[in-house]
């Protein structure tokens, strides 16, 4: 039994390690029908903005709280600046072109972050700062659930509240569901979709940056490749949950990292994959638009 | 141009001179011959010219000193690229020139196409670097020998120092699914079974690049492992070590050559310290060994390259072996081999009845305050 629970904490952590990325893929494809291939690059330079900040504030002694803070404000603000840019970039330009053409730009987007941090940083592998100390009241319990995993799994449920509230109840939120509906009938309303689609951007690599401090973190280190297999990870996870759902990409991403998990506990951990992606088959054969996705009926 | 002309002169001359001597030398019986085969050429020329830079400083420094049993050592040079289908030409234009040892070949793959054709004839060869493990442990090439250990060595040191030294029972093995990481692992694995002082409990691959390796560490936790051996590289390393320690998973931490570098301790920080793992032992400080790099600098004005060391060894081991056996004939040669032992730079050694250097190969090393110490 303590095993089976030790396993469900490590599906849990793995699972809202995914979430916290596979929200913003998730959020952008509810709006535009975009997958944004270069999503996981975006959490990848929120990891390297907050491992340079923390770095250098930790040189000149800051608290740790204080490093956090202005670590964690730093990523998010530098990440969202790097997804407005993206979209204004690569994407806005072919928002009228066929599909596949936005999806090919977002590939050569994210090898080109990809490439970009690589020169511009190193290949090593960098050590990353813990961030998220060890608390004393979670010694009892250390072995089962760590701090950094107790931080992240808080901290995806807070982001998820914060997201479908936003969504449901807010102005914004509002326009983001309209233009998801039907841009043209969003713009005629008097929604400017160019704002909105800029918003949604921000907030995704916002969360992104935030995913990158918290698993950076918990990892322990970084380099220009943690996007990539993150964002293929994620990526599932959201297509399982049902792609541009929130609540969807959450589910989606606690199924994926419990799959894993007993998977390995239980199985073998050669073979974690293999389930992993058997169970996204399994799913999406009976349920083609995933586990909380909506069928999409073709508009005429 | 003048310098060009004379270098010409000088070749022809020298050609012409060798074309004239060798048949008399030979019948007269008074050179060694000593093959040299390995990469000469090609995009791995790099790991076979040092081979033939050592050969050469160390014949020199012998004949210079009146050669072996007062027979001068020559040199018989030949170029295999590394490819197997050349390295059988090499082989047997070495043997029709009436080769007595051969230093080489450099790649594992050469190495294995040349030696049928050495065996027929009955010749010794002695490589600084195939370090395939079935060179020597098929049996199937008794003439071959080597100065490097071979890839399985350093599993095997592994394993001696986790059953000899740390005394454990309960092992877990776990690797990256790479060639490297998983080929080491699986050495690992036979012998912690064939040693049967000891248990694998856990045998498993990871994935790398993963986020989180909480649920390999649960496993290897409730497997009940009282050391872990990873094979694989840093990276996975110490994000495994890292986990072990977060869960207070206080048992042992082996691991291979791909761990054993200053990134692990850098990335893995205060999670690394006291943990194992193997690398070549350090042979830097050797003074045979700092002797045969200033020769080196002096004759050729650049430091030595891949696998000088060894060849430098291997051509001290097989000259005295020559010396003590007094002849060239094989089954002399390897009793001189395996019953002397000499002191090169790559440390004193002898061989096996395999093949393999004794004394030579990987050590243990393990982090303390934040460096790898040898033990």
């Amino acid at each position: 039994m303590d095993y089976f629970i030790e396993l469900l904490f490590s599906g849990l952590t793995r699972g809202s390690i995914y979430a916290l990325i596979a929200l913003g893929y998730t959020m952008v494809y509810g709006i535009i029908g975009l997958i944004n291939f270069a999503h996981g690059e975006i959490y990848m330079i929120g990891a390297f903005t907050a491992f340079i900040v923390a770095t250098v504030l930790s040189i000149y002694g800051f608290p740790l709280l204080a490093i956090v803070v202005v670590a964690g404000v730093a990523a998010t603000v530098w990440s969202s600046a790097y997804g407005y840019t993206i979209e204004k970039i690569a994407y806005k330009p072919l928002r009228h072109a066929p599909r596949l053409s936005p999806l090919i730009s977002a590939i050569g987007m994210s090898i080109f972050l990809q490439n970009y941090v690589l020169l511009a940083q190193t290949s090593d592998f960098l050590p990353f700062p813990e961030l998220i100390p060890e608390f004393a009241f979670m010694e009892p319990v250390a072995h089962i659930v760590g701090s950094s995993d107790l931080v992240i799994l808080v901290t995806t449920t807070i982001i998820m509240l914060i997201l479908t509230f936003v969504i449901k109840f807010t102005r914004i939120g509002k326009a983001m569901r309209a233009t998801a509906q039907d841009r043209t009938m969003a713009m005629l309303v008097g929604i400017n979709v160019n704002n909105i689609i800029s918003a949604t951007f921000i907030i995704g690599s916002a969360l992104a940056a935030i995913g990158g401090l918290l698993i950076a973190s918990h990892i322990g280190q970084i380099n220009f490749y943690i996007g990539f297999i993150a964002g293929i990870k994620a990526f599932t996870a959201a297509v399982l949950g049902g792609i541009g759902s929130i609540p969807g990409a959450v589910l989606g991403s606690l199924i994926l990292g419990l799959t894993e998990s007993f998977a390995t506990g239980y199985i073998s951990s050669d073979y974690e994959d293999v389930f992993a992606f058997s169970l996204l088959v399994l799913i999406l054969i009976f349920k083609p638009s995933g586990l909380l996705g909506k069928a999409e009926t073709q508009k005429v | 141009m003048k310098l060009n002309i004379n270098r010409t002169l000088f070749s022809t001359a020298a050609c012409f001179l060798i074309a004239v001597a060798t048949p008399a030398l030979t019948h007269a019986g008074d050179t060694i011959k000593f093959g040299v085969a390995g990469a000469h050429s090609g995009d791995l020329a790099s790991y076979g010219l040092p081979t033939v830079n050592a050969a050469r400083l160390v014949i020199d420094k012998v004949n210079a000193a009146g050669g072996i049993n007062g027979k001068m050592i020559e040199m018989l040079i030949e170029d295999d690229v590394c490819k197997p289908e050349i390295a059988t030409n090499t082989a047997t234009k070495l043997v029709s020139d009436g080769v007595d040892v051969v230093l080489g070949h450099i790649c594992s793959g050469a190495t294995k196409a040349a030696l049928p054709i050495y065996k027929n004839a009955s010749i010794l060869v002695m490589s600084p670097s195939a370090t395939n493990p079935a060179l020597t442990e098929s049996g199937d090439y008794p003439n071959f020998f080597r100065t490097i250990a071979p890839d399985d060595a350093q599993a095997m040191v592994d394993v001696k120092f986790v059953l000899n030294t740390l005394k454990y029972t309960k092992i877990a093995v776990i690797h990256d699914k790479g060639d490297y990481g998983k080929g080491f692992a699986e050495f690992a694995k036979t012998f912690l079974e064939d040693s049967g002082k000891a248990e694998v409990v856990l045998f498993e691959g990871v994935t790398p690049g993963a986020v989180d390796y909480s649920a390999i560490v649960q496993k290897i936790k409730h497997s009940g492992a009282e050391a872990v051996i990873f094979g694989g590289y840093h990276p996975e390393a110490s994000k495994i070590i890292r986990m072990m320690r977060k869960k207070r998973l206080k048992i042992d931490f082996i691991s291979d050559d791909g761990v054993k570098d200053n990134t692990f301790i850098k990335v893995a920080g205060k999670y690394a310290e006291g943990a194992y793992a193997s690398g070549p032992t350090d042979t830097t400080n050797n003074p045979l060994s700092i002797e045969a790099v200033r020769a080196h600098k002096e004759k050729f004005n650049t430091d030595p390259g891949a696998f000088f060391a060894n060849a430098y060894s291997a051509t001290l081991a097989l000259l005295n072996a020559i010396d003590k056996a007094g002849s060239t004939e094989l089954e002399a040669l390897k009793k001189a081999l395996q019953t002397e032992t000499i002191d090169t730079p790559v440390g004193n050694i002898y061989f096996d009845e395999k093949g393999d250097a004794i004394g030579v190969g990987f050590s243990v090393y393990q982090v303390q305050d934040g460096v790898f110490v040898e033990l």
